[in-house]
């Protein structure tokens, strides 16, 4: 079983707080792995150590067995790790072809390109067109992203990550927010994403977890509580104890 | 496959040139023709809405904000001042060049230590920079002449043909010919892959960075692109006045283009242009009638366009053409502005 994305021993301080502590996980190539956790367990300073937002105390991350601790936010994005933002963090005045058009023109190292306007090139253009059609997002493409119901932005959401074609994609709260009518969208995105792409989703929602994913990980106080299949983390006694034992 | 079609149609549409742009240049050539007996204030507002489109350029589309801009400015004023003065460059126009890599040079430097920090942090270090820069040519005025000038500029013909003659002729439309060409290629930028990712990086560096782009690499460039522009303006000014003095560096010249600015908007390419155009009439007109406290009004003029908000003028002034369209074709509002758009 080879390893998609792994951390060894991450840990980190603000101050005297320990959010991460000694935290080492391994996702393996392909699964759905879920990240899960109350409130306050530290999941989201996870992800931003993950993306490089944040740099750990200690402690090594791995992509693809490449070490990509010191690596930038965007140095990781092309190199295959992806994300999605638990709040709406998209681009109001822009169009979904425009925020997807970002996206791809990056990953074919083409945005940088200063002297040719947007619309030019065909390989972008028609990765664009893909991408909007494969998330239902053709009709929408030239409204401002501000107009789209928020499920539309949910979906977009995922399509911009899903457009720098990543190995390894962070979903995080994908489904949040989402009024109940919306909500088969999304999660059917979610299902149909390419069985090759690593899927870490942090979820707060637990029918969405055990309906998705094949491998649990559950977080408390910043340290690894419990890692398993399904089954095996909703039988056991602890997580029953800290987690679910909350919710019931 | 249509798909395609379309995505490329669509991407391509904000880069389409609206008839009301076409229309603007035409106005603004017509003006060299029609007013010739004021070339020279012309010439100045050809000069500061070059200057004013460098700032927009990083403070429209990058957000950028520079209270230092000026030190570009003054770069390329001296440089051109100096090639011309010793005699090392006579063709204007490779001049021109020069000075502005120099103030490119300059730019890119600087960049490094504008790109950190945030807004307020910003200003200081640009600000700082100006003030920097301004010392340094007051204390060599061995070189740069000091507070008297720098003596001695006299300009060749333009490709040996034009001369610039003492109305201000030759140099109103070389201004206008290098305005004009500088816009075209910011126009190419703002609408090119590194253009919207500037605007996704305005909006947003976090979540750009996450899409994949390099937030700080674009953001060096565009600052650098903007040395460029402000130092050909500042060369232009030397070029065309025959003059460069320590004033070139100065705060209050950095300050006036933020309010060039403000008065005609960011982020759409003409709001320096418009911007420069107004802020020198408003200065000439005001300094009619009352030469010493012009800037009272110009003040005035600024609170209230703040206070009221640049959209609700340009409603108030589109109100009039617009009741006309309606009661003519009976359409609903056709004439619209926004700061996104074209005037």
């Amino acid at each position: 079983m080879s390893i998609a994305l792994e951390t060894r021993n991450l840990d980190k301080h603000f101050g005297g707080l320990r959010v991460t502590r000694d935290l080492s996980l391994k996702v393996a190539t392909g699964a759905r792995h879920a990240l899960i956790g109350p409130n306050g367990a530290g999941k989201t300073t996870v992800i931003n150590q993950l993306t490089g937002v944040l740099k750990p105390t200690s402690g090594r991350i791995l992509l693809e067995g490449h070490d990509i601790t010191d690596l930038s936010v965007h140095g990781r994005v092309l190199r295959g790790l992806s994300r999605t933002f638990q709040i709406n963090q998209l681009y109001p005045d822009l169009t979904p072809l425009e925020t997807i058009g970002l996206a791809v023109s990056e990953r074919l190292g083409r945005g940088g390109d200063w002297w040719r306007r947007m619309g030019t090139r065909d390989d972008v253009n028609a990765e664009i067109a893909e991408t909007l059609a494969r998330f239902r997002l053709l009709d929408v493409m030239n409204d401002l992203t501000s107009t789209l119901p928020y499920g539309k932005q949910r979906l977009l959401e995922i399509a911009v990550a899903i457009a720098a074609k990543p190995r390894v994609l962070l979903l995080d709260e994908p489904a949040a927010g989402v009024p109940e009518g919306e909500r088969k969208d999304i999660l059917a995105a979610v299902a149909s994403l390419p069985r090759d792409v690593t899927v870490l989703l942090i979820e707060h929602d637990m029918d969405l977890v055990f309906s998705f994913a094949d491998r649990i990980s559950v977080l408390v106080s910043g340290a690894l509580l419990v890692e398993g299949a399904p089954d095996e983390v909703a039988r056991d006694p602890q997580v029953k104890a800290v987690y679910l034992g909350e919710a019931a | 496959m249509t798909a395609q079609t379309d995505v490329a149609y669509h991407a391509r549409q904000h880069g389409r040139w609206h008839w009301s742009e076409i229309a603007f240049w035409v106005i603004v050539l017509a003006c060299g023709f029609i007013f010739p007996s004021r070339y020279l204030i012309m010439t100045e507002v050809v000069r500061l809405a070059l200057f004013a489109l460098s700032l927009d350029l990083i403070l429209g589309y990058a957000g950028i904000v520079s209270l230092g801009h000026a030190a570009f400015f003054g770069v390329g004023a001296y440089c051109a001042g100096l090639l011309s003065a010793h005699g090392l460059i006579n063709e204007p126009i490779l001049a021109l060049v020069v000075a502005g890599l120099a103030a490119t040079v300059l730019g890119f430097a600087t960049s490094f230590l504008v790109i950190r920090g945030v807004d307020l942090t910003r200003l200081m270090v640009t600000l700082g920079i100006a003030l920097l820069l301004e010392a340094l040519a007051e204390r060599f005025s061995n070189i740069t002449g000091g507070t008297d000038g720098l003596q001695g500029i006299e300009m060749q013909p333009l490709l040996g043909l034009f001369e610039f003659d003492m109305f201000g002729k030759t140099g109103f439309f070389y201004s206008l010919a290098v305005l004009f060409a500088l816009f075209l290629l910011a126009r190419r930028i703002v609408y090119s892959p590194f253009g919207l990712s500037l605007r996704a990086i305005k909006n947003n560096p976090l979540r750009a960075a996450a899409i994949g782009i390099p937030v700080n690499k674009r953001l060096i460039a565009i600052y650098t692109i903007a040395a460029f522009y402000a130092g050909i303006a500042g060369a232009l000014f030397t070029q065309t006045t025959q003059l460069a003095s320590l004033d070139v560096f100065s705060f209050e010249r950095s300050a006036d283009l933020m309010l060039m600015l403000v008065i005609g908007g960011t982020g759409y390419l003409y709001g320096g242009l418009l911007g420069a155009a107004v802020f020198k009439l408003l200065q000439v007109a005001f300094s009619t009638i009352t030469p010493q406290y012009w800037g009272f009004w110009i003040g005035l003029v600024l609170v209230v366009i703040v206070m009221v908000g640049r959209q609700r003028i340009h409603a108030a002034a589109l109100f009039v053409p617009n009741l006309i369209l309606k009661q003519i074709g009976g359409r609903k509002a056709v004439v619209a502005l926004s700061d996104n758009e074209a005037p």
